[in-house]
């Protein structure tokens, strides 16, 4: 088990968006979180990468408790997340925004490689990469922050909502992507709004409703999951 | 005919900052194309210019530079002094990105810790000479900075503004009622720094204030020369990955408050070492010395030269302790124009939030991240 989390309870100041969720990913998983606005994704993936504090429960990494792990000492354990919304540094350039994700690496031989990896991935990233990050457009700046995550080679990714914003052919190329970087050996947690390719694409899934998992499964059971093929694939 | 006054339409307006900002942006180039040892040349001769500035022989031939109102000499000291808390400074707003309001109060630490370890008046009476001092001083600052900085650096947000500021005053204050601190009265007689000149005479006396400025200019090349190689570093890093984006910074793996305390409190010590050479030159420090005004006219250098840029920073310090200076026994329509010094310079602050919100010689991922802003707000209007 890669990442375990138990019973996790988080509070905004008084409101509690988090209700004692618990769920699990293996090595060499790709997982999706699905879920409507507010119900709590992004807030999940807080918890796992330590930017915010919980109330109660456990987070397990590779073995370890890391509940109570600060953020940056999680990223050293192998657990990197690229923020929903993009979070990209606006002044650094391309090239500087992926070496941040390396910020926490001194082995540069493996660093290049990784660098190449991710131009390979991301070819329009390789053109641009003298240009400030700020100044890419919302669908390269969402390439930009996964190629940032990648960059700390790590065990465990978190994608918060990738394709948000895209246009439908970059959509479909950044699910590809994801399943070619799950390929090469890393494991995915993956929150989407676009449940239907999240589905198709995972190996498990787990459903979020204000705070609460609701169902789980197989990516294949809950696509054909007749209450998740109403609330979330659009499909009457 | 009548002819109302249109105010210039925003096509304009953009299209004339297109003009200066193109001006300045071919000036920039120039200066990065040319040749290194050019480079040098120039660097040098600004050195040698400002080594060569407080000498009566030199200045005389530089026209309305000079100080009508006092001293040159010493005017170049206060300048000199802040130039080196600007640069100070800049390293805690400019490359951390934290708001320091109470900036002057570690420079009044520094101040206090020589005069009382030094002078005469002082309660302890340890007499220790200026030089020993020094790292004590600066240390101190460090350590008052580490203290102000542990518990607010962990919060998000401004209280490290508030913070600041209550701490400058709380100095200031005790400054001027604690006995121990002398108020009004003061400490004198405080020892100037070492040092004799072959015929006995002390090079740092009372009447020429020249060693004191060229003490200061010296040390500033040498925290520059600090402060540049950090920030190529992956502190430096660090520091504009927290200013730009702090969860995204700890998201990357940096250690987020290890690295605002550091700046926080590297930022003390700089102000700390500028208190410890003022009270070695004044001899004399009493509570007048540390208004609440001072620390805010030091963070508005800092932003008016464009905050996260070293060659900013400097600059505007220098500009604003000189212009400051400058308007002293100027009088126009009757008016003594010092009395209205911070008037203009209100004015002229206000002027560059409109027209040149980066400052005058801006950074260049300062100027990028500036115009990700206005998108932002553009998308949210
Ligand atoms: N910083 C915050 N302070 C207070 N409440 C918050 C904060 N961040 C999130 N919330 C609340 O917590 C709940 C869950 O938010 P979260 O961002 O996790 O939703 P989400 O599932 O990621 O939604 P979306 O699909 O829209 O991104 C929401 O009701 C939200 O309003
Ligand atoms: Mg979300």
């Amino acid at each position: 088990m890669l990442l375990e989390i138990d019973d996790v309870s988080l509070l905004y100041g008084r409101i509690q968006a988090l209700h004692g969720i618990s769920l699990t990913v293996d090595e060499g998983e790709i997982v999706a979180l699905i879920g409507a606005n507010g119900a709590g994704k992004s807030t999940t993936m807080r918890a796992i990468s330590g930017i915010r504090p919980v109330a109660s429960g456990r987070i397990r990494f590779n073995g370890e408790d890391i509940t109570k792990l600060r953020a940056d000492l999680r990223v050293r354990r192998g657990l990197c997340q690229a923020p929903e919304g993009r979070g990209i540094f606006p002044g650094m350039t391309v090239l500087e925004n992926l070496d941040m994700g390396a910020y926490t690496r001194r082995d540069r031989a493996g660093v290049a490689q990784d660098l190449n990896r991710v131009m390979e991935l991301f070819p329009r990233l390789a053109e641009r990469r003298k240009q400030a990050g700020g100044t890419l457009s919302g669908g390269e700046q969402q390439m930009l922050a996964v190629g940032r995550a990648l960059m700390s080679r790590p065990k465990l990714l978190l994608l918060d909502e990738p394709s948000m914003g895209l246009a439908p052919m970059l959509i479909q190329q950044i699910f590809n992507i994801i399943t070619e970087i799950n390929e090469q050996g890393t494991t995915i947690l993956l929150v989407e709004q676009n449940a239907q390719q999240a589905l198709a694409r995972a190996h498990r899934a787990y459903v979020l409703e204000t705070g609460r998992i609701v169902k789980s499964g197989t990516g294949a059971e809950l696509l054909h999951d007749p209450s998740v093929k109403e609330a979330y694939l659009g499909v009457a | 005919m009548t002819t109302t006054v249109k105010p210039p339409n925003p096509e304009q307006r953009e299209a004339v900052m297109d003009r200066l900002r193109h001006g300045r942006e071919a000036v920039a180039q120039r200066w990065r194309d040319a040749p290194r040892w050019v480079r040098w040349a120039v660097l040098a001769a600004v050195i040698v210019f400002f080594y060569a500035l407080p000498n009566k022989e030199f200045y005389q031939y530089l026209g309305p530079i000079p100080t009508p109102g006092a001293n040159f000499t010493q005017v170049m000291f206060t300048v000199s002094i802040y130039v080196l808390m600007a640069v100070g400074l800049n390293i805690v707003v400019g490359f951390a990105g934290l708001l320091d309001l109470g900036y002057f109060g570690f420079f009044a630490v520094g101040a206090y810790t020589v005069a009382v370890l030094t002078s005469p008046s002082s309660n302890i009476k340890t007499l220790w000479p200026w030089l020993l001092v020094v790292p004590v001083a600066i240390a101190l600052t460090m350590v008052s900075g580490v203290m102000l900085g542990t518990p607010t650096l962990r919060l998000r947000g401004d209280y490290l503004a508030l913070v600041t500021l209550g701490f400058a005053e709380m100095i200031r204050i005790a400054a001027v009622s604690s006995d121990f601190l002398k108020g009004q009265r003061g400490f004198n007689q405080i020892p100037h720094p070492p040092g004799k000149y072959t015929d006995g005479k002390p090079i740092f006396g009372v009447l020429d204030a020249r060693p004191y400025y060229w003490l200061v200019l010296t040390l500033i090349i040498v925290v520059v020369i600090g402060v540049r190689n950090l920030t190529h570093s992956r502190v430096g890093r660090a520091w504009i990955s927290i200013r730009e984006d702090e969860d995204a910074a700890q998201l990357m793996g940096v250690p987020t408050f290890k690295f605002k305390l550091w700046a926080f409190a590297s930022g003390a010590a700089i102000a700390g070492l500028a208190g410890a050479l003022f009270a070695g030159k004044q001899n004399f420090v009493n509570s007048q010395n540390f208004e609440l005004l001072n620390s805010i006219i030091i963070l508005a250098a800092v932003i008016f030269g464009g905050s996260g840029n070293i060659v900013g920073a400097i600059v505007g310090g220098g500009l604003v302790a000189y212009m400051i200076e400058r308007f002293r026994g100027i009088e126009l329509f009757g008016l003594e124009l010092y009395e209205y010094r911070f008037l203009f310079f209100g004015l002229v602050l206000v002027g560059m939030m409109i027209f040149r919100p980066q400052g005058l010689i801006p950074n260049r991922r300062r100027a990028a991240e500036f115009k990700d802003r206005r998108k932002e707000v553009i998308v949210g209007e």
